[in-house]
This record gives structure tokens, sequence and C-alpha cells, in this order.
């Protein structure tokens, strides 16, 4: 890891003795083994000698890390100016190439949206957690909960949340939740799904449907259903017929024109075909208004009383009836939450990162708020602050180098996250919820196979985590200075 | 100042870490991925030999990779095992994962490559053939491949003339898979013919069952549903001519095949759950959906292995629940099949490699697996009796009586382009299926697309 070479190293002994030298707070009992201080205790400088046996003990990490970090660094560079196979030299091809690839330019919204996102909203959730569960009787039992999925797999993880997610609320969990609660005051209608048979003569009012054609006061109307899956089929429903004709009312039935086996015939109440009860139906003069409604019997019939001589009206099979059900949230789709973006999938796969980080932003916070002296906090709350100041003007000022460490290390993870975008997305939506770490790996071997392109790739994801870095040594060298 | 006689120890220690670097870096490259698995078949001692014709190799070695694992591995590892029991040759089988050009590359650029590779895609013959990294398989497993297969198979295994590979198993990808109970339900017959089975589709949509269910998250049932419309609808040159780039995806034929295409995937009646559901599913799923306790649909398309899906994941049975038609024939076209196959190929020219090669080219290896089932293969001296079900002997029939036979169009594109989720082709059709009116803007962004895979 990168950040491990944030360490002082040997270059420590070049400092000058520093006698009001204080171990920080942030970092309680800090190792007076460090070359500085032993030089203090000892009262001498390091000569020649010591420092080639300094050298001779760190050349096995130094090789290690030459072999493994620094060289594939230098080569990936080196690389990436290269074509696809790696033996013609190309420039700059690589990474105008990069810049111009409507991927790339997604995978950089995407991070964008990551790197504001979700570092920031798992430090104030473990912020939460461990100031909230220092207050309640089972805190530990409740921190170790919430710090579990640190200790599952991102990939297990990735196929848990996949799951999770699915669009159906047969198979997916939030959507199972989702359409349950909405279940209560949702009421979809008994013939969702169905459609008139003859749906040219239909107007799709989605939900509902209405006739094309006009009929007058006399009029009998024989609507033919079909689609409707046979155990929607109403209990009560019996065997349809077509009902006589009604001075100054329209009549008509409206039944389910399929027989098992497909033995009837289209249009024609065969023996065995049931009408569909319960069904609103409307009469709908020219200006768009109800003259008349009702509700069909169980078999299948209806009378729309009150029509007046002369009057032509359309049929409406009233929407309530064809109200949808509704099926939750596809939450690994590629619809954008808002005009500019991003997908909703990205939003879906923060979440499963929130699921597994919070718990390590919150062990991290509750280290610190452990190791804050209470007294500060008492004396606030002797001079009479609320809870909400002494969180606010106390906790979180104290709090603050620690949550930076939480936050940063956040910012690193989040810049390489891989895993997660690899499973948690179905094939349609990847792409969608792309970011530069899986650009990365799709383009030098998942199926792209250009190593240029892809070191391309590595060199600018790698200039990206550089500014981070650099500032979480700073802030490390601020800390112990 | 006195030098230290830590210099040289200095020395000795940088060269022990050397070595332990070096050698954690070969181990790593040798053992290429977690996936990988290894299983050796001892070949010594054994005598008996079945077929006359095998040489005696015992003492050499042979070592097979291939994508295979689980249970094709296992019935693999049978025809390995006869082979190995023939000859006396010791065989180590190596399954390298899905990625097998990444891992042969690797060993290729290590130096150590497999003496023979089984490779899943067309193209990546043509490929390690053009880098020089594959051997001519030699005039015995000449002879056996004319004898033994139709000629397009020898076509389908040479680059520039020269005989690369073995056909060993191939796939029919011109399959569709349907619900027999629903399709009594709803009184609907098998169609041929391409009108008959949008009529056959409606009238299970008319029983309340939204026929046709597509596994559009994954791009790969996409791809093959176009392939078989438009070798029907544009025929098989220009289906080579689209799959070499050598006509542009913007050409009449591909949206003529698109606008039949969405006669299914545009109309809500047909389109099972509808385009949400269709992109959100991948194709287990999209099966499971046709074939499960309570099913939401009743045909799927597919290739023959949907068959080994429903057996495992469905409680519905291949040949009385479940059974296939062949992809209805589109305004007349002759019987046309798509489909795939895993081609044995030489990668390190030793005697016991060419013999296993020409082993594979002999009936007597096929039948081993095919009577195992879950295998059809393309020779055609094998014995259709062999075939353990109805249903595998009607896929291997369909196969052997098709007039037209072309490989899985993707896979003999660029993978960027035919083979990479969120790009390409696979990335157009979910487009087209999520907008099958759009097909002007998606040919159009397909032709880009492939227009820069192929380099043009």
């Amino acid at each position: 890891m990168p950040e491990d070479l944030a360490s002082p190293g040997p270059q420590g002994s070049q400092r000058a003795p520093d006698a009001t030298q204080v171990v920080s707070e942030a970092r309680p009992g800090g190792e007076p083994e460090r070359p500085a201080e032993l030089e203090q205790i000892t009262g001498r400088r390091f000569g020649g000698r010591e420092i080639a046996i300094g050298l001779i003990f760190l050349l096995p990490a130094l090789i290690v890390l030459g072999a493994i970090v620094v060289y594939p660094i230098f080569f990936t560079v080196w690389r990436s100016f290269y074509d696809r196979l790696g033996d013609t030299f190309i420039g700059l091809d690589n990474y105008r190439e990069m810049f111009t690839r409507p991927s790339t330019l997604i995978s950089i919204k995407n991070m964008v949206i990551w790197v504001v996102v979700a570092p920031f909203v798992a430090t104030v959730l473990g912020l939460m957690f461990a100031v909230l569960t220092e207050r309640i009787a089972l805190g530990t039992a409740f921190k170790t909960i919430i710090f579990l999925p640190m200790a599952v797999s991102f990939l297990a993880s990735g196929v848990i949340f996949r799951l999770a997610f699915e669009a159906s609320p047969e198979r997916g969990l939030a959507n199972a939740m989702l359409t349950t609660v909405a279940s209560v005051w949702q009421h979809p209608g008994p013939y969702r799904d169905s459609r008139p048979s003859d749906t040219a003569n239909f107007e799709n009012l989605d939900p509902g449907f209405q006739t094309m054609s006009t009929f007058g006061s006399g009029d009998v109307v024989k609507v033919a259903m079909v689609a409707l899956p046979t155990d929607r089929v109403p209990h009560q429903a019996a065997l349809a017929r077509i009902p006589s004709t009604e001075a100054g009312a329209i009549t008509g039935v409206v039944w389910l024109d399929f027989s098992k086996g497909g033995a009837g015939q289209p249009g024609v109440i065969d023996p065995n075909e049931v009408g569909l009860p319960d069904m609103a139906v409307r009469a709908i003069d020219r200006s768009g208004s109800a003259v008349s409604s009702a509700k069909t019997m169980p078999d299948g019939t209806f009378t729309l009383a009150g029509i007046p001589p002369g009057e032509q009206v359309k049929i409406e099979l009233a929407p309530q009836s064809f109200k949808p059900k509704w099926q939750g949230i596809i939450w690994l789709g590629t619809r954008p939450v808002t005009p500019i973006g991003p997908a909703i999938v990205t939003i879906s796969i923060i979440i499963a990162f929130l699921w597994i980080w919070a718990g390590f932003a919150m062990m991290l916070i509750a280290a610190g708020l452990s190791s804050m002296p209470e007294e500060v906090q008492e004396a606030a709350r002797v001079d009479g602050a609320t809870e909400w100041q002494v969180f606010r003007r106390v906790t979180v000022p104290l709090l603050w180098p620690v949550l930076m460490v939480v936050l940063v290390t956040l910012v690193i993870n989040v810049l390489k996250i891989f895993d997660l975008i690899l499973i948690i997305p179905p094939g349609s939506s990847q792409a969608d919820a792309n970011v530069i770490a899986l650009e990365l790996w799709r383009v030098s071997f998942g199926g792209g196979r250009d190593q240029g392109l892809g070191s391309a790739l590595g060199v600018f994801l790698f200039l990206l985590v550089v500014p981070v870095i650099f500032f979480n040594i700073r802030r490390f060298r601020s800390d112990e200075g | 100042m006195k030098k230290y006689h830590v210099k040289p120890r200095g020395a000795r220690f940088f060269l022990v870490v050397l070595i332990a670097v070096v050698a954690m870096i070969a181990a790593a490259c040798s053992s290429s991925s977690d996936t990988t698995t290894t299983q050796e078949t001892g070949g010594e001692g054994s005598t008996t030999t079945a077929a006359g014709s095998m040489p005696d190799l015992s003492g050499q070695s042979v070592e097979v990779a291939a994508v295979w694992s689980g249970n094709e591995q296992a019935n693999f590892q049978k025809v390995l095992d006869q082979f190995a029991s023939d000859t006396g040759a010791s065989v180590t089988f190596t399954s390298t994962g899905d990625d097998i050009a990444t891992v042969l590359g690797t060993s290729i650029e290590g130096g150590s490559p497999p003496t023979v590779a089984i490779l899943p895609q067309p193209g990546l013959l043509n490929e390690l053939a053009s880098k020089g990294s594959l051997t001519d398989i030699g005039p015995i497993a000449g002879d056996l491949v004319d004898q033994n297969y139709a000629p397009v198979w020898r076509d389908l295994g040479s680059v520039d003339g020269t005989l690369y590979g073995v056909w060993f198993k191939a796939a029919n990808k011109s399959t569709v898979w349907y619900n027999t109970q629903l399709f009594d339900d709803a009184g609907a017959t098998v169609p041929a013919t391409w009108d008959d089975f949008l009529t056959q589709a409606k009238k299970i949509s008319d029983s309340g069952i939204t026929p046709v269910s597509v596994g559009g998250a994954d791009g790969w049932t996409l791809t093959d549903w176009f392939e078989n419309v438009y070798l029907r609808t544009a025929g098989p040159d220009m289906y080579d001519q689209l799959t070499t780039n050598d006509i542009q995806w913007t050409d009449q034929s591909v949206k003529d095949a698109l606008s039949k295409l969405a006669d299914v995937f545009g109309d809500p009646a047909l389109l099972s759950g509808g385009v949400d559901t269709a992109l959100q599913n991948g194709f287990v799923p999209s099966v499971t959906r046709v074939f499960g306790d309570s099913p939401e649909a009743a045909i799927v398309y597919e290739g023959d292995f949907v068959a080994g899906v429903i057996s495992d994941e469905t409680n519905s049975v291949v040949g009385t629940d479940a059974l296939f038609f062949a992809f209805p024939s589109i305004d007349g076209s002759e019987p046309s099949v798509v489909g795939g196959g895993d081609v044995a190929v030489l990668l390190d020219d030793t005697p016991a490699g060419q013999a296993l090669i020409q082993y594979l080219a002999t009936p007597e290896a096929a039948e081993i697996w095919a009577s195992n089932g879950g295998f059809v293969s393309p020779n055609k001296a094998v014995d259709p009796a062999v075939y353990p079900d109805d249903i595998t002997r009607q896929i291997a029939t369909e196969l052997a009586g098709a007039t037209v036979f072309r490989f899985d169009m993707s896979d003999l594109q660029p993978p960027e382009f035919g083979g990479t989720p969120g790009q390409g082709s696979w990335a157009g059709l979910q487009d087209f299926l999520a907008h099958p009116t759009e097909i002007d803007r998606i040919t159009q962004e397909m032709a880009d697309a492939a227009n820069k895979a192929f380099g043009g």
C-alpha cells in the first residue's frame, strides 16, 4: 500500500534534536524508539556504520518494494505510451483515446459522485453510530453488528447486494420491503395486465381502455378481454352471457375470451368462458364527461342506464380495474436519478459501500471518542451547553483529526473501488455504473485486451490518488511535528 | 573509513532476496489463477489398448488446457483417461477458468504453453495462429477431419489454408425452448416460421402469460437473438461480411433484421415482464422464468445449454415439461444453425500432442463424452444412438441437418465489440431492447463502435 510509505524512515535521523517535541494527542503512546528520540536518549549521533547496518536491514524491504511497487509503476507509465500489442510507440495516443471514450467520461462522472458522497456519508454515519452507541446499554453489541460487514469479503457483500437489489419483489429484498409497505395503501386493479382482444378498436388509457367507436341507447356492447392470468379470474365469476337490449340504456358484457387449450373462438362467447365481475364501466359523451356508469355483474353484464336518445357515447373500462401493481424500484437500472445523472445503479452500489464501511468509520471514531477526556464535555455541560452544542462545539472539533483520518482513508478506498461495481450491477447497467478502476480492468483484461490504454488509465488513476496520499503524508507529518 | 565485512554479507543477502523474489514471481506465474484446478491422469502401467492404431507413448506427457470445469471437466477427463490408457501417455488437465485468452497468452509469453488447448472461440484460433503460437496438426489428423467431418469444419479450423484445429465439441444456438404445459393451456403449436411464431406467441399472451422471456442483462443472449434473425433475413454471405465488418452495421440488412426482432422486443404483449425485467434478468433467470415452479413466461430462446440450466435450476423435466423447436425460418430461409464450438489446437508440437489431437478427431473420443450427456459432437461419424436422450439427439440432428451453419458472430468479432459488457454489440442490442424503435440511431452507434474495434 502506498500510504505505508508515509512512515518517516531513515531520514528522521537527520532531524535536529527538538527538546520541546510533544507527542501528539492523536497518537497516544507514540513510540520513543524513533531515531530522533533515540538520539536524544542515547545522546550521540549515528555514524556511517550504523547507517550501513540500517541499510542492510532495510535492503530486503527495499528490494521487495522496488520489485512490486516501484518497478510496476514505471513500467505502467512506459507501457501507456505503446499500443495494444506493446511493440509500437504511439506517444500520447492512448491518453487522447482515453479522454475521448464515452466510458471514461462516465467513469469520471461516477468517480466524482463516489468521492463526494460515499466517504462523507460513511463518516457521518460512523460518527452517528459512535456517539450514539456510547450512550446505550448494549453499545458494544450494537457496534459489533455494525462492524460485522467488514468481516465479510467485498465479493460476498457484492453478491448479497446483487440479490437484495433484484428488481423482482419475489427475489429482491429491497423491493420486497418497499412493495409490502406500499401494499398497505396501494390497491392494484384486479384486471391489471389484461386487455381487450380487439386492441385496434380500443384506446389504451394506460391504465384503462376506451372504445374508438361510439354507441347509442339500445345498443349491446361486447367486450372480449384476454391476457388475464388464470389465477386472477375472480372466484365469483359466472358464465358469460349476452344481455338483452334495453330502451334508454346501453347494455353489454365484458368477458374473458379465452378457453383453456385455445378451444374457443375469438370474439365469441364460448361455453366455459366467464364474465369479469366488478369492473367499472362508464359511458363517456363527446365532451369527455361520464353520462352514466355501472359495474359488471358476476356474468360480466352491465347496464348503462339513462342514455338520452340520439346521444352517442364511448364506453370506457375504468382505470381503477387495470391499475398496475407497483413493482418497486429498479435499483440496478440505468435511469438517472437527476437529469444529469448518475444512474440509480451507482446510488445503489454506494448504499452497499456504506453498509460495509460505516462500521469501519464507527470503530475508528469510537476509539477516538474513548480516548477523549470526559472533563471537557463535562465542563461544557456545567456551563449550560445543550447536548447538541456539546456535540457540535466540543466533541466534533476534538474528534477532527480522527474524522480526517477516516475521511481520507475512505477517499482512497473509493478512488480504487472495483469489486462492488464488478459484481453488483447486471450486464445491462454495468457500463452506467462504471468507475476508473473497473474501466482499467475491462480495457486491459476483461474483453478489451488493450493493455496500452489500460496502462494509461492506470496512470490516470494513480495521478488521482497521489494528491490524497500527499495530503495524508502532510497531515501525518504535522501530527508528529 | 574501515571497510566492513558487511558488504559481502549484503551482497549475499541481496542474492538471497533476489532469488526469493524471482521464486515468488515464478510461482505466481505458473499457478496463473486461483480458479485453476489440475487433475492428473497416470497412464503408466496400462497395457490394454482398445484402439489398435494408438501409438505407444509410455513416459511421455501431455498437458491440456480448456475452460471446462465441474461436470464438463469430469466428462472430458473420461476422454483423456481413455487416451491415457490406450497410449500409456500421462495426461494433465488444467481448467483455465473463463478467461482462457489471458491464461494462454501469459503461458505462451512465459515460454511454457500447454501441449494442447481447447479453445472455446473460433476468433482465438485465428488470433493465436496469426501470432504463430499454433502448429500445423499434421496430415494424419487432417485426413481424420476430412473423413469424419463436413467440409465446413475443416475451413473453420484452418487459417490461410493450414489446418490448426479439430472441432471436438459443438453447440447449437438455434433452439427455442418452451414450456409444454403453457403451450397446451394456450392451445399453441410449435411454429416453423417467424409469422407463425408471432401468432403462437400472441395466443399464449391471450391466455394470460406474456410469452417471451429475454435475459437481456447478459448482452450475449441478445447477440444470439440477432444472429439467428440476421442469418435468416440476410443469408450466410451477408452474415460473414457483417462478422468481419465488411458491411457496416448501418446497412439496410441490419436494420431489416432489427425490425424483425422488434416484432418481439417491441411488443409489450409478447415481451415477458416488459423492458425493465428483460434488461435486469440475466440468462439463468430468463430460463427459470419459463420453467420455474410458477412460470411467468412460456418461451425462452437460447442455445442447447438451456437444457442444463433447466435440469439444474428448476423442477421441470427436459423432454417432457421442456422441449425445443428450431429457430423459426424467416421468409422461407433454409434450415440454418448458429452455433459454437470448441476446437482443439496444438501449441507444442510433440508426438504425444499430435496423437491426442488425432484421437480427438475420432468418433470414439467424442462418443465417450456423448454417452455421458451434455455434449454434441460436430463429428458426423458419431453414432446418434450414443446420445443419452431424445433432446440431445434432436439437437445433434438439427446441427447435422442444417444447410447453413455459422459460428456465433460475436465470438468471431474483436472482444471489445462482440464480447464485453457495456460495449459494442452487447451494449447496442441492450439499447435496442430498451428502445426498439430507434433503429437508425442504434445502428449508427454500433457501426461506430465496430469500426473502432476493427481498427477501421
